[in-house]
């Protein structure tokens, strides 16, 4: 672990390329693609402790198996972390003005919560029912445990301090399955794997000679929006 | 406050919009547009490969509204609490420059004519006591025949794609056998099936139905239309639904109408203008302009106008007509008043087929308008005397393109795990060799679902959120069910390895969080008579008569087709009756 001052510039140093990155307007893929490639995978956002969180349970919502890389092999902590620096993880895509009152789950999201403090606190709240069901902290738990504890954020019966754990564990996933089936561009999906694993084309996006060929497969691996071949 | 002056102003710079814009110009009257998103140009933000890119688009809606500055609350019954509509999810609405008119897939209808003049059919067909009790079943005012000429122009314009079967009550092709006879072909040939199209064609075939070819606003070749503005052949990138179209093949206000107006000095277009009221006079009976908050420059500003259009879509037009007191609002309790009465939806239920393991489904081609379709159980093509329910769906496969973070959500199917062990599996096969079929359906209107203002909650303007309250009701859920029910045969025919069909199960509330379609209508619906109608059948208010009300809020009911091609022929008619007749004379077009 490094002196806590070199650390701190390390943050700031990447915090601004990413700030940067992002900063780039959207039709400029370009020169998106060249700041992607000058970032590291220092988090900017999450801490190292709730990177080892999200390495173990994106481990777990998609693991490597005989298909394919799992979701850490993937990127998807990293495309996570970045996300949090985006008007989205910030909470500027969703009305948060109050008052906040609970209602039925069909109405939809009601807490004053952005996804950067959904993670804040659901990590932690993850943890610390981890540490109290387990005995030890989510990422040094064994795979099966993790699994079961996921299972039961999801089942909707454990709660948080202040949100449910479901709420949290449906985050995760949605942002999990974004990180390893998004364009490289934005962190995830390292080396195309998530889409090999679908045989997605990518951003080919010209299919006039293959509009119907009888059922036959697409012959042709994916290209990134950079440029990427598989 | 700084004041402008212009004959029209027009709220609004999407389909509705775009269309009175040019049609009032054609009638040499000036107009000033107001749209409250940002200019969108295809050609910046548009560009291969950069917006091919499934998050920034689908998933973070770079062109859809953000809900932040503005959303609606929502509740199922009036017993409940409205709460606010935080995240997009069940419907999208655009914003800016082409509204959703940019963003949406392309599927281009004429309205059915019986659905023109459903009240009237059903009571003919199947007596008065056939409607329940509640349902606000009604009549538009206006006839497919009377339509006829328009849906023809809008279709020219939008360079629509498809295959005729009547034109001028000769039967002349393949199209849909209970389409109404049309007076010319449409403007481009039906574009191609997929291979999921072609199976279900077949399969429907088989199954003793009538499938067709979905009319696509999609470019099936080059395209020159009505006003000179050039169209590129659809390539079925499947990056449709949801993008700015790069190959300009699917029509928008952007491509379609709006380049012919750019150097024309008497229209201006102003961004980034969000209006906060149509200023009315002292009576209550004329409007005099609007006031918008610039928002550039953090300032109110008006416009004044002899004409007063409303085109911002469905329900920011009764919003609107509700914060300006235009129009008095309907009282579900009292059953009173009309703006914010008879709000629709669509009632639509997905079916999956896997086929077998040498069947490579390629879900991720595909146009968003194009697509294989049967109407042997839409609109009265049926006998519902014995089933008791109003209304009908078609069936379809509308392969628009499915990317694989949308496919991931989805997962293997129902039964399949959502995640860990056996979920990988289950998203590739489901993915690689399955297709999706739609019953999409009409939505009835009802005394208890509704639009008003919400009491609690405000948007970014300081003004109170519009409310919905809405939920499913029994009517179309058997509908829904009695519809998906005959997709059956059709699963059989495909020889799918297994299937599974969805339908909404008996007293199943409205979920916010499952997307639908952005297809709402009503709330400020077009009619004979000032007690059921907020506009007549010119889409006038009733009330102030130098305002026009465009869009799917005229809608009485929820068609089971989609609604643009409908909004587009209701807008070039009102502007027919504005160039020939009001213009000349102000006033109501219709006598009270």
């Amino acid at each position: 672990m490094s002196a806590p001052s070199s650390s701190r510039r390390r943050f700031v140093k990447n915090a601004a390329g990413t700030t940067a990155f992002l900063l780039l307007a959207g039709h400029d893929f370009a020169a998106r693609a060249a700041a992607a490639a000058r970032l590291d995978d220092k988090p900017v956002f999450f801490t190292p402790d709730e990177m080892r969180f999200l390495n173990a349970a994106c481990d777990c919502i998609f693991p490597h198996d005989d298909l394919g890389p799992g979701a850490s092999a993937l990127g998807v902590p990293t495309f996570i972390d970045r996300q949090m620096n985006t008007p989205y993880g910030r909470g500027e895509l969703w009305y948060m003005a109050g008052p906040f009152q609970d209602g039925p789950a069909n109405l939809g999201y009601q807490l004053p919560f952005a996804p950067q403090d959904l993670y804040r606190k659901g990590i932690a709240g993850a943890n610390h029912y981890a540490r109290t069901e387990r005995g030890k902290d989510f990422a040094d738990l064994h795979v099966e445990e993790q699994i079961e504890i996921l299972t039961a954020f999801e089942g909707g019966a454990v709660h948080f301090q202040e949100l449910n754990a479901r709420l949290f564990f449906e985050q995760l996933r949605r942002n999990t399955l974004e990180g390893a089936f998004s364009d490289p561009i934005h962190g995830g999906n390292r080396n195309m794997e998530g889409w090999i694993l679908l045989a997605f084309p990518g951003a080919r996006a010209d299919f006039m000679d293959w509009v119907n060929q009888e059922g036959a497969a697409y012959p042709f691996g994916p290209v990134s929006i950079s440029g990427q071949k598989a | 406050m700084t004041s402008k002056r212009t004959d029209v102003v027009i709220i609004g710079a999407g389909w509705a919009g775009a269309i009175l814009a040019k049609e009032m110009r054609e009638a040499g009257r000036s107009v000033v547009m107001l749209e409250r998103g940002p200019e969108r140009s295809t050609a910046t933000e548009g560009t291969y490969p950069g917006s091919i890119d499934e998050l920034r688009g689908a998933i973070r809606h770079r062109l859809f509204q953000n809900p932040a500055k503005t959303t609606v609350t929502i509740r199922n019954t009036v017993n409940q609490t409205a709460l606010p509509y935080r995240q997009l999810a069940a419907f999208l609405p655009g914003e800016g420059v082409g509204g959703a008119g940019l963003h949406w897939s392309g599927v281009h209808f004429r309205a059915a004519p019986d659905d023109l003049r459903l009240r009237s059919h059903v009571i003919d067909r199947y007596g008065a006591k056939f409607i329940p009790e509640g349902m606000n079943l009604q009549d538009y005012g206006v006839t497919y025949e009377e339509l006829e000429p328009f849906f023809d122009k809008a279709e020219k314009v939008f360079g629509t794609s498809g295959e005729a079967y009547k034109i001028n009550g000769q039967i002349v092709g393949n199209g849909n056998v209970f389409s109404p006879s049309r007076s010319d072909k449409f403007p481009l040939p039906a574009m191609q099936d997929v291979y999921t199209a072609s199976l279900f064609r077949k399969a429907a075939s088989d199954a003793g139905y009538h499938p067709y070819a979905l009319p696509a606003a999609n470019a099936s070749m080059q395209y020159t239309n009505t006003y000179g503005l050039q169209m590129g052949p659809c390539n079925f990138c499947g990056y449709c639904s949801g993008y700015d179209c790069y190959m300009y093949s699917k029509a928008s206000p952007n491509i379609n109408i709006l380049p012919a107006l750019r150097d024309d000095n008497d229209f201006t277009l102003i961004t980034d203008a969000h209006v906060l009221k149509v200023n009315l006079d002292s009576d209550r009976r004329k409007a005099t302009g609007v006031t918008y908050l610039d928002q550039r420059e953090n300032r109110e500003k008006t416009i004044e106008a002899d004409l007063v259009i409303l085109a911002a879509f469905q329900f920011h037009n009764v919003h609107l007509m509700l914060l300006s007191g235009i129009g008095k609002p309907y009282d579900p309790i009292s059953n009173t008043g009309v703006v914010g009465r008879n709000f629709v939806y669509q009632t639509i239920t997905t079916s999956r087929a896997w086929l077998s393991g040498n069947q490579f489904t390629n879900q991720f081609v595909g146009a968003g308008g194009a697509g294989v379709a049967l109407d042997d159980f839409n609109s009265d093509n049926f006998d519902h005397g014995p089933l008791g329910f109003v209304g009908g769906s078609p069936i379809w496969v509308n392969q628009a393109g499915v990317k694989p973070i949308a496919a991931a959500m989805n997962g293997g199917g129902k039964s399949a795990p959502r995640w860990g062990a056996g979920y990988k599996a289950g998203l590739v096969d489901t993915y690689r060799h399955s297709l999706a079929m739609d019953a999409h359906g009409s939505n009835m209107a009802y005394r208890d679902v509704y639009l008003d203002l919400d009491p609690t909650w405000r948007d970014s303007y300081g003004q109170p959120l519009l409310r919905m309250t809405f939920t499913w009701k029994e009517n179309d859920i058997r509908m829904n069910q009695y519809v998906v029910g005959k997709i059956e045969p059709i699963m059989k025919a495909l020889d799918a390895r297994r299937y599974e069909l969805g339908r909404l199960e008996h007293g199943e509330a409205f979920d916010t969080r499952r997307y639908q379609t952005t297809h709402l209508g009503g709330g400020a619906v077009m009619g004979t008579s000032p007690t059921d109608s907020a506009l007549n059948r010119y889409l006038q208010s009733w009330d102030v008569s130098n305002v026009f009300v465009i869009g799917s809020n005229a809608f009485p009911q929820g068609m089971g087709y989609n609604p643009t091609g409908t909004v587009a022929a209701l807008a070039y008619w009102a502007a027919h009756h504005i160039r020939t007749t009001y213009l000349a004379q102000p006033g109501p077009l219709v006598a009270l």
